[in-house]
């Protein structure tokens, strides 16, 4: 299992750092530079210009400029926010928590919709229940996660006026007060981006459990005289959770897609809204670490699908 | 095998002609008898070359400017003289989205060739291929597959937009950026299908026919294994389609995608979400036109699984 973990891992690395070289080449081959705006200021003599330049080592060849970012990087050096004047990485890191807390819930939020709707959709296959959920599931996943927001909105905070539409990181109540706030502004977010991964997986689930239960080892259960229920549960599920947990997995950077469209309308202070922010103020080191957090999120959320899929699936082995 | 192999071959044929006058069915014929099957697929269809055709030939007919403001008339509710009602600036948002719609679904079907040409290339290279390219081909389809899309497709337009605005002018430099970004993006899918269909394809009979021969490898594919592939590639690009309108909303919504004076559906949302409480109607057109786009998107794509599908009896 350790070793498994460690493989993996290692995996991992070279694809993190294809991301990086994807991430810098981008960012170099794009025209203008933090400093292209000091040229057009009159007040910086050229050769203060020039001498700036080299310092930061903007002339250097580009695979050289790449090593020196990804040393710093490494040695947690992530730059400075020109807005927002601290470093990097405490900006990033007091907003990771919201971001994961928001995208946690509404996974399990999409899970908690998926797994029964799906498993009993396909129990029973073109029933009354399963062609009204088929059709749900389609008109939820083709509702973009903007419009369904803006429905929210409009529906609980303007017109019922029950629930807040900017979510706040500091609320001034304290004790119970400030968790049932709390519970009220996270609702709509939550809800968005649950209800719109929820559609899509119960697809998934259906399919994948309609190709195991008609397999021949779940017609042996049910001719050991095991309950329906007990089919279901502990035969068919657990087999058919294993292509669920890849294609979930998969579906990875689609939600965190979600995630930076969803904080940006209620306001939630996670790392979308800060991504949305520096690039309106073409505040380059955020936008660059941000773009790397997510990518490390992606690739650490695939890494626990890989555990997941071992643990689901006792055939692959862990070497 | 010998049994469906007629005893008297020379006189079977003479009686067989006349008695069975066979209608030969074309593939796609075929495939679109199974389409019908599908009641809410052909309503989905209908639904979308009716909005098509609105937004191809509407701006024909509905004459009034996107542009033409009006500041006695702002934020007014549908009326007779504007149907979809009014913006803060008193311009008619059903014109608007006649003209947003051209660009929202061109994007669309422009960014889904690109992908399907990049995902259908490399697929077949690398399902044709064994070992090391194989190998790297899949090695960057599965890099693409865990890049953080949308906040990539962010920062990609955040870096080019001036550079294409000014080269290309705002409306083709803008398109040309999200059609390349969205569609450089959307191939993965469509590449893993191609080299999974090619895997089991190149073994199958007629291709070894073909090959014992004397086809060369171009005509192998060309010829024989790719248009057998090509049903699920279809299903795979309308579903693309869907993806790239969603996701050009979702940077003109985000205030990334296209200006201010190239109203798609995703950009009138961006402007309208600040006057929802006052103004809902200019939010709900727009966003009921995107997903009743994608859903009928949808609803095609699931009818031509089931049709072209031959395995599947219907």
């Amino acid at each position: 299992m350790g070793q498994y973990l460690l493989r993996r891992l290692l995996i991992a690395v070279p694809s993190l750092l294809g991301i990086s070289i994807v991430l810098f080449t981008v960012l170099a081959l794009a025209p203008g530079d933090p400093f292209s705006e000091m040229a057009l200021n009159p007040n910086i003599p050229p050769e203060v210009q020039a001498a700036l330049r080299k310092h930061f080592g903007l002339d250097d060849p580009i695979w050289q400029r790449y090593f020196r970012w990804l040393v710093a990087m490494l040695h947690g050096d992530w730059g400075f926010s020109f807005i927002s004047r601290v470093d990097v990485d405490t900006l990033i890191l007091s907003r990771v928590p919201v971001t994961l807390a928001v995208i946690g819930a509404s996974q399990v939020l999409a899970l908690l919709i998926a797994l029964p709707v799906g498993i009993y959709s396909a129990a029973r296959p073109y029933s009354w229940f399963d062609r009204i959920a088929s059709t749900l599931a389609l008109i939820g996943f083709s509702l973009p996660t903007f419009f369904t927001g803006l429905l929210l909105i409009l529906l609980f905070s303007i017109k019922l006026d029950w629930l807040p539409f900017v979510y706040r990181a500091d609320l001034s109540a304290t004790g119970w007060a400030w968790w049932v706030e709390q519970f009220k502004q996270s609702i709509m977010p939550i809800t968005v981006l649950g209800l719109f991964q929820g559609a899509g997986w119960t697809r998934y689930v259906r399919s994948a459990t309609l190709d195991v239960i008609r397999l021949d080892y779940v017609t042996t259960a049910r001719s050991k005289g095991l309950r329906e229920r007990a089919v279901i549960v502990k035969h068919v599920a657990r087999n058919a959770m294993i292509p669920v947990v890849t294609l979930v997995a998969l579906t990875m950077p689609q939600v965190f897609g979600g995630a930076v469209v969803t904080e940006q309308i209620f306001r939630v202070p996670g790392i979308g809204s800060l991504l949305i922010d520096a690039i309106q103020r073409n505040d380059t080191p955020v936008v660059m670490a941000v773009t790397f957090v997510f990518a490390c999120l992606v690739i650490a959320f695939n890494l626990l699908a890989d555990l997941l899929y071992g643990w689901l699936d006792p055939r692959i082995s862990y070497r | 095998m010998a049994g469906s192999t007629p005893a008297s071959a020379t006189a079977e044929p003479l009686v067989q002609t006349p008695a069975r006058p066979r209608r030969s069915v074309s593939p796609w014929a075929e495939a679109w008898r199974r389409f019908k099957r599908h009641r809410l697929a052909v309503l989905g269809l209908v639904v979308l070359v009716l909005m098509i055709l609105l937004v191809a030939f509407g701006p024909l007919v509905w004459r009034v400017q996107i542009n033409d403001i009006d500041f006695s008339a702002r934020l007014n509710t549908p009326t007779a003289h504007h149907p979809f009602g009014t913006d803060d600036l008193g311009q008619d948002v059903f014109a608007r989205m006649l003209y947003g719609g051209r660009i929202s679904l061109a994007v669309g079907v422009s960014a889904m060739l690109m992908a399907m040409v990049v995902g259908v290339t490399i697929g077949a290279i690398a399902g044709i291929s064994r070992g090391a390219i194989d190998a790297a081909l899949m090695w960057v389809t599965d890099l693409f597959l865990s890049l953080p899309l949308l906040p990539l497709l962010l920062v990609l337009t955040y870096l080019f937009r001036d550079a294409l605005k000014n080269a290309f002018g705002p409306e083709i430099g803008v398109f040309m950026l999200v059609v390349v970004v969205i569609g450089a993006f959307g191939w993965m899918s469509v590449a893993r299908l191609v080299r999974a269909q090619f895997f089991s394809l190149r073994e199958k009979e007629f291709v070894e026919a073909a090959r014992a021969l004397g086809a060369s490898v171009p005509r192998q594919v060309t010829r024989h294994i790719l248009p057998n592939a090509l049903g699920p590639v279809i299903v795979a690009g309308t579903i693309n389609v869907a993806a790239a309108i969603i996701l050009e909303s979702t940077l003109s919504f985000l205030g990334l995608g296209f200006p201010p004076d190239i109203p798609t559906w995703g950009r009138i949302l961006f402007d309208s979400k600040e006057y929802l409480d006052i103004a809902p109607h200019w939010a709900l057109f727009p966003g009921t036109a995107i997903f009743l786009t994608v859903l009928c998107i949808n609803f095609v794509g699931d009818g031509l699984r089931d049709a072209l599908d031959p395995r599947k009896v219907l």
